[in-house]
């Protein structure tokens, strides 16, 4: 079985309903509480840094298999500057907005797979896997 | 947008999180807060969050800005309730919030305000 499903992120409010909907899958995918709440906490990160940095986009998430593993996949995509150095935006403490810069580099941390495409000018690609143990 | 209640008890102000937070809620809570604090003279600021499931680097930097805060305005804060998942996350994420004194659940929390209360300060100069 394969869901996914599309969630825009356009208002503060998106982040939040981001984060619920991923709670909600994560649950339904067998994570651990701790995992749920790692994986959560990344989607509320890379939500709002498409709200704040891109001034909006949407995220994809769907549940994804490797043999009998089941995982959750995140896809947020966005139409705003892009980054123009990846290196330095994965550092912790780099930002261009007044935030902590730990959005990206702590959601890298958070997640067991993290893939990230950026043209500058035309957008920004982020993908997060957390499998289940 | 919904707001954060805040509750007095004596001189200490209590915060009890029960809602998803959004990023508006969070920022109005800190102006809210800081205008109890003085409007009041508290000395203590608990913030419990028994109920919140995640902690992001926004309501992270919220916590330790509202400590800093308070401690300007003569008041201490005390995060109280953390969950286990939650400050796991925390510390994986990168924010240790190091400026953020925290207790393990309310009674504890206002044991400790009294405990700094009865401290008395030496100057160092």
């Amino acid at each position: 079985m394969t869901t996914a499903e599309e969630l825009p992120i356009n208002v503060n409010g998106d982040v939040v309903l981001v984060r619920q909907r991923v709670r909600t899958v994560a649950v339904n995918v067998g994570l651990s509480l701790v995992d749920q709440t790692k994986v959560v906490t990344a989607a509320s990160e890379l939500a709002r840094n498409a709200l704040v940095y891109a001034g909006g986009g949407q995220v994809r998430v769907e549940v994804v298999h490797n043999g009998v593993r089941q995982g959750l996949r995140m896809t947020f995509s966005d139409n705003g500057p892009g980054i123009p150095d990846i290196e330095q935006a994965l550092t912790d403490g780099w930002t261009t907005g007044n935030g902590l810069g730990l959005g990206l580099s702590g959601s890298r941390r958070l997640v067991d797979e993290f893939a990230l495409e950026s043209t500058p000018g035309e957008g920004t690609l982020i993908t997060v896997t957390k499998w289940a143990r | 947008m919904e707001r954060v209640p805040i509750l007095k008890l004596g001189d200490i102000l209590i915060v009890s999180i029960q809602i998803d937070l959004q990023d508006m809620s969070v920022l109005a809570l800190q102006e809210d807060l800081s205008e109890r604090v003085v409007a009041t003279g508290a000395r203590g600021v608990i913030i419990d969050i028994t109920a919140v499931e995640i902690v992001d680097s926004f309501i992270g930097r919220m916590l330790a800005t509202i400590a800093a805060i308070s401690r300007m305005l003569d008041a201490e804060t005390i995060v109280v309730g953390m969950r286990p998942a939650v400050a796991i996350t925390l510390v994986e994420l990168g924010l240790s919030l190091g400026g953020v004194r925290t207790a393990l659940n309310l009674e504890k929390g206002v044991a400790l305000l009294n405990q700094i209360e009865n401290q008395t300060p030496t100057a160092t100069w």
